[in-house]
C-alpha cells in the first residue's frame, strides 16, 4: 500500500523557473489550487526562505508543520509545511521526505517564528529531529514517553509511567539564581491546576517579586490521541473526537472536517443543510466567544458578566439539544449533510435567540468597556506587533486585534458565506483590550449573519443523495435491492476517500481550524493533521510574559481562549 | 458594683453576638445579592427564601476535615493555627469603641448604660480602632507565610503593602472629621452631626467634607479586602491567595471575620459621615423607645453600606497590584490631605 503524494502535479508549472536549482523536486497545483512543492532536504531551508522573502510568494505565514509515515516507503517519512500569503491568500505546500536513519531536518524557527511548537510536535509524534531547533524537546506526550506514537509501527498498548523526577523542569527553573542584591528569585507554577487555566495548561515562571523574568509552558495534560485513533476509525467515526477539539464550539469543528472530507469527495452538502451549518457555526461561535470573555472577566475580578454571558449560552445550548440530541458535544455534522432535519420550530427558536442574545451583550458592553479599571488593566498589556503575530502563526480574533484583516470567511468563503454580509472586526492595538472588542464585535458580526440566514432557510433534504457518502433512508433500505446493496457497502468498507492529500480550512471560534488529510483510498483516514489555532496562539504566550506582572498573565492568558481540548488534541 | 459588671456583660455578650449574627444574615444578602444582580435565582431551598442556608453552610464548615499543609511543622504550624484566631479576634475586639444607638441617660439594675457602646469611657476612640484594625493584617501575613505555598505567600505580602498604604489614607481623611468635633470620641462624633444647615440639610460630615468621605469609603473597601481591592485573595491570580490551605472552621475564621469588618466599617462611615443615629427632623422619643428607634435608624444606615459593599463587589473588575498601590499612594493620601487643609483653612475662616 503506498500513497501517492505527488500525484497531480505536473511537470512544467509556472513557478517552476522561481527555482533555477535542483532543489524543487516537483512542483504543481492540487485540486484546491494550493501550490504543492516537492522538496530535496539539503535544499529545504533555502527554498522556505524564498518563499517566505521572495516577491512572487510572500509566504509570511506558516499555518502548520504536519509528518505523515509511509512505513513502506524507501524515504519514510514525509514532512508537510503549509505556508500562506495572506495578501494574496495563495496557499502553498512543501513536502519533504526523510529516511528513518537519519531522520533529521533543519529547523525553520529561524524563517517563521510559527515553527517552534509545531516542530517539536513532529519531533515528537515522528521521531524527526530538527536541527538548529532552540527547544526542541516533546511537547504532547511527557518526559517519560518511549517511541513516536504517530509512527504506524507504535504499539497504541504501551504504557509510560510519568514519576515525580521526570516531570518538565525548564533549565532556567532548576538552579537557584540570586541577583546583584542576593535576593532570591522564585519559581512558580502556574497551573496545571489553577483557576487562571480554564483546563490543564502549565506554565513556569521566574519572578522576581511579581515580575516574570522567564516563562516557559507546558501542554498536553490532555493530550487524547485524537489522530491516532482516527486513522483506525472509519471517517464517519471521527466527527464525535472532533467535538472534543474546541468543545466550547464543537460544531465549527465538525462542521469543518466534514467540509475537508467533501473537499476530498468532490461533494457538497444540500443547501438547507448548509445554511443550517452556517447558522449553527455562527451560534458556536459567539457563545465560544462568550465563554472566552466570560472567562477573562472572572479573571479580572468582574464574576457578574460571567453570568450574563453564560445565560446565552445555556440558551444556545437549548438550541443546539433540540437539534442534535447533545449540547457540549453534539455530533449534528455528517460527511454530506447534517445528521437529520432540525426541528419544526428551528426558524422560530432562532429567531427568539436573535432578540435575546443583543440586551446581554449590550448590558456587558455598559458595565466592561468603559470601565477604567478594567481599560487600565488590559490597555497595552500583551501587545503583539501585526508582523510578530503573523510570524508566530497567529490567527483568529486574536490576529485581527493585531490589526491583521484575516478571516477564512472573507478570505476564502466556504458554505456559502460570501452570500452574507458581514464586517471583520479589525483593531490596530493588539492587546488584551483590543482582543476584547474584537470578539464583542464579532458577537454582533455573527448574530447579523444569521439573521440572514435564517430569512433564506431553503427546504429540501440536510444529507447528500450520493450513496457512495450517505446511507439510503431506511424504508428504502428495507425495500430496494440496491439500497440496501450501498447500505452494506457502507457500513462494511465505509465512505471511500480517493486517494490523495488535501489541506482544507475554515475560520474556527480561535482562528485557522485546518485538517490536512491524507487519504489511501480505503474506508479509514490514513492521517488526519489538525491545525488548532490555540497551539499557535498559545506558543507565543511565554513570549508575551516576559516583563510583565502575574496578574497580566492571568489577562493575557484568559484573552487569547486557550482551549486544552483543541490544544493537545 | 455588680451592676456594673453586669451591664458590661450584657454588653460584650450582646454586641459580639449580635456581630456573629450578622455574619450568616451577610453571606445570605451577599449570595441573594449576587444572584439578583447576575440574573439568577441563588440558594433558595432551605428554609424561607433560603435564609437557613447559612446555617446549614456552618454546618458543612465545622463537620469538614481541618487540614494542615504537609511541611508546616513546628513555630510554623503555630503560626498557622494562630492566623485565623487573630483575624477573628481582632475583628470583634475592633467593634468595643463603636457606638450604635442614642442613650437618652437609661440604666439598667440601677446603673447607668453608658451609652450604648461597650467601652464608654474610652476617650481613645476612633484612634483604638485604627490601632487594632491595623493588628488584622498579621492574620493576613501569618497564615500566608505559615501555609508553605507560594501563592499564599504572594497573598501575605500583597496583603501587608495593601493594608499599611490604606491605613495612611483612612487615618488622614478621618482628621477633618476630628477637627471639627474636636474629640476622638465616636459619640461626640454623632452628636456633633444632629441638627441641619438652613433648614433642610442635615449636619452630616459628607457634605462639607464629600472629598474625606469618599477617601474613607475607598479606603474602607481596601482595608477589608473587597472587591475591587480583594488583591490578597485573587481567586483567580492567587487561587485565594492567604487561605487557600486552611479548611474547615480556620477557613470559616477567615471568612467571618471579613463580614464582621464590613459591619464595622459600615458602621465607622455611618458614624464619621452620614450622621450616625441621627435623623435631621426626627426627635428621637425619651426612654427605651427612643434608644431602640435611634438603634434601628442606625441599623438602617449600616444595611445601607453593607448592601453597597455587595454591590461594588458585583460590578467591578479588580486593580492590579502595581495599580493598586499608586492609586493608594498618588490618589488617596494626597486627596485626604487635601480634605483636612480644606476643612483646616474653613475652620480658620470662620474664626477670622
Amino acid at each position: 500500500m503506498t500513497v501517492s503524494s505527488t500525484q497531480s502535479l505536473t511537470e512544467r508549472h509556472p513557478l517552476a523557473d522561481a527555482f533555477p536549482g535542483d532543489g524543487v523536486e516537483t512542483i504543481g497545483n492540487d485540486a484546491d489550487g494550493h501550490t504543492v512543492l516537492a522538496v530535496d532536504r539539503s535544499h529545504l531551508l533555502e527554498i522556505l526562505r524564498q518563499l517566505r522573502d521572495d516577491d512572487r510568494f510572500r509566504c509570511d505565514f506558516l499555518s502548520d508543520i504536519c509528518g505523515v509515515d509511509y512505513p513502506d516507503r524507501q524515504q519514510r517519512f514525509d514532512v508537510v509545511y503549509h505556508l500562506a500569503n495572506l495578501d494574496s491568500g495563495e496557499r502553498y505546500r512543501v513536502k519533504v521526505a526523510v529516511d528513518e536513519d537519519d531522520a533529521v531536518l533543519p529547523s525553520a524557527y529561524g524563517v517563521w517564528k510559527a515553527a517552534d511548537w509545531f516542530e517539536r510536535e513532529v519531533w515528537d509524534m515522528f521521531g524527526v529531529r530538527f536541527e538548529g531547533h532552540p527547544n526542541l524537546k516533546r511537547i504532547l506526550t511527557h518526559e517519560a514517553f518511549h517511541g513516536h506514537p504517530l509512527r504506524k509501527d507504535y504499539d497504541p498498548g504501551q504504557r509510560w509511567l510519568l514519576t515525580e523526577k521526570d516531570i518538565m523542569t525548564p533549565e532556567w527553573a532548576r538552579e537557584e539564581q540570586l541577583d546583584d542584591q542576593h535576593m532570591e528569585s522564585q519559581v512558580l507554577n502556574l497551573g496545571p491546576s489553577h483557576p487562571a487555566t480554564h483546563g490543564t495548561l502549565r506554565t513556569v515562571l521566574r519572578l522576581e517579586g511579581e515580575n516574570i523574568v522567564k516563562a516557559e509552558s507546558e501542554i498536553g495534560y490532555l493530550h487524547r490521541c485524537f489522530e491516532k485513533m482516527s486513522e483506525t476509525h472509519g471517517w464517519q467515526q471521527v466527527i464525535p473526537y472532533t467535538d472534543r477539539l474546541n468543545y466550547c464550539s464543537s460544531m465549527i469543528n465538525g462542521v469543518g472536517y466534514a467540509l475537508a472530507v467533501e473537499n476530498m469527495l468532490g461533494i457538497e452538502a444540500p443547501p438547507r443543510a448548509q445554511v443550517v451549518r452556517v447558522i449553527l457555526s455562527e451560534l458556536s461561535r459567539i457563545m465560544d466567544h462568550a465563554v472566552c470573555l466570560g472567562a477573562n472577566l472572572v479573571d479580572l475580578g468582574a464574576l457578574t458578566n460571567f453570568w450574563y454571558f453564560f445565560q446565552i449560552r445555556e440558551e444556545i445550548y437549548g438550541l443546539l439539544e433540540s437539534c442534535a440530541g447533545g449540547r457540549l458535544t453534539v455530533s449534528y455534522a455528517r460527511i454530506g449533510g447534517l445528521a437529520h432535519d432540525v426541528p419544526a420550530d428551528f426558524e422560530e427558536q432562532v429567531r427568539r435567540l436573535l432578540d435575546y442574545i443583543p440586551p446581554f451583550v449590550a448590558d456587558v458592553d455598559k458595565l466592561i468597556t468603559r470601565n477604567r479599571i478594567f481599560r487600565d488593566r488590559t490597555e497595552g498589556i500583551g501587545v503583539l506587533s501585526p508582523e510578530e503575530a503573523v510570524a508566530w502563526g497567529w490567527t483568529g480574533p486574536c490576529l485581527r486585534a493585531c490589526g491583521v484583516p484575516y478571516d477564512v470567511r472573507k478570505a476564502h468563503p466556504y458554505m456559502g458565506y460570501e452570500q452574507y454580509e458581514f464586517d471583520v472586526p479589525v483593531a490596530t492595538t493588539g492587546d488584551t483590550y483590543a482582543r476584547y472588542l474584537v470578539r464583542m464585535e464579532e458577537i454582533r458580526q455573527s448574530l447579523r449573519i444569521i439573521r440572514q440566514a435564517i430569512d433564506n432557510l431553503p427546504g429540501g433534504p440536510v444529507i447528500t443523495d450520493d450513496h457512495h457518502v450517505a446511507l439510503p433512508p431506511k424504508e428504502k433500505v428495507y425495500t430496494e435491492m440496491e439500497s440496501l446493496i450501498w447500505h452494506f457497502k457502507l457500513i462494511f468498507e465505509g465512505i471511500k476517500v480517493p486517494p490523495g492529500d488535501a489541506y482544507h480550512f475554515t475560520e474556527g471560534a480561535n482562528g485557522e481550524l485546518g485538517y490536512y488529510i491524507v487519504s489511501d483510498g480505503s474506508g479509514t483516514p490514513y492521517r488526519i493533521k489538525v491545525r488548532p489555532p490555540c497551539f499557535a496562539l498559545y506558543q507565543a504566550y511565554p513570549h508575551i510574559l516576559e516583563g510583565l506582572l502575574v496578574p497580566d498573565a492571568i489577562a493575557i492568558l484568559g484573552s487569547l481562549n486557550i482551549i486544552a481540548g483543541e490544544l493537545d488534541r | 458594683m455588680w451592676a456594673e459588671i453586669l451591664v458590661i456583660v450584657i454588653k460584650v455578650v450582646v454586641v459580639s453576638s449580635v456581630l456573629l449574627t450578622l455574619v450568616p444574615i451577610m453571606v445570605w444578602v451577599e449570595r441573594r445579592g449576587a444572584a439578583m444582580i447576575q440574573d439568577r435565582l441563588g440558594p433558595n431551598r432551605v428554609g424561607p427564601f433560603g435564609l437557613l442556608q447559612p446555617i446549614v453552610d456552618a454546618v458543612k464548615l465545622i463537620t469538614k476535615e481541618d487540614l494542615t499543609p504537609s511541611g508546616v511543622k513546628g513555630v510554623d504550624r503555630l503560626l498557622y493555627l494562630l492566623a485565623p484566631s487573630i483575624a477573628l479576634v481582632v475583628a470583634i475586639s475592633v467593634f468595643i469603641a463603636v457606638p450604635f444607638g442614642f442613650d437618652p441617660g437609661l440604666k439598667l439594675f440601677g446603673h447607668a448604660i453608658d451609652g450604648f457602646i461597650v467601652a464608654p469611657n474610652l476617650n481613645l476612640g476612633i484612634l483604638y480602632i485604627f490601632a487594632i484594625a491595623s493588628l488584622g493584617v498579621y492574620s493576613v501575613v501569618l497564615a500566608g507565610w505559615a501555609s508553605n505555598n507560594k501563592y499564599s505567600l504572594m497573598g501575605g505580602i500583597r496583603a501587608s503593602a495593601q493594608m499599611v498604604s490604606y491605613e495612611l489614607a483612612m487615618t488622614i481623611s478621618v482628621v477633618g472629621v476630628l477637627m471639627v468635633s474636636g474629640s476622638f470620641g465616636l459619640q461626640d462624633v454623632v452628636l456633633h452631626q444632629s441638627g441641619t444647615w438652613f433648614g433642610f440639610i442635615p449636619r452630616w460630615n459628607v457634605f462639607p467634607q464629600i472629598i474625606g468621605a469618599i477617601t474613607f469609603i475607598v479606603a474602607a473597601f481596601a482595608e477589608t479586602n473587597r472587591l475591587p481591592f480583594d488583591l490578597v485573595e485573587a481567586e483567580a491570580e492567587l487561587v485565594v491567595g492567604y487561605h487557600t490551605e486552611y479548611s474547615s472552621m480556620r477557613f470559616a475564621a477567615f471568612f467571618m471575620s471579613e463580614y464582621v469588618n464590613m459591619v464595622t466599617a459600615s458602621s465607622l462611615i455611618v458614624i464619621l459621615f452620614f450622621g450616625g443615629w441621627t435623623l435631621p427632623g426626627f426627635a428621637t422619643p425619651a426612654g427605651w423607645l427612643g434608644a431602640l428607634v435611634s438603634i434601628g435608624i442606625f441599623a438602617v444606615k449600616v444595611a445601607f453600606f453593607l448592601w453597597f459593599f455587595v454591590w461594588v463587589r458585583w460590578t467591578l473588575p479588580r486593580f492590579r497590584f502595581d495599580q493598586l498601590m499608586a492609586l493608594g499612594w498618588k490618589t488617596m493620601i494626597p486627596l485626604a490631605v487635601l480634605n483636612f487643609l480644606l476643612v483646616g483653612a474653613g475652620m480658620a475662616l470662620r474664626n477670622l
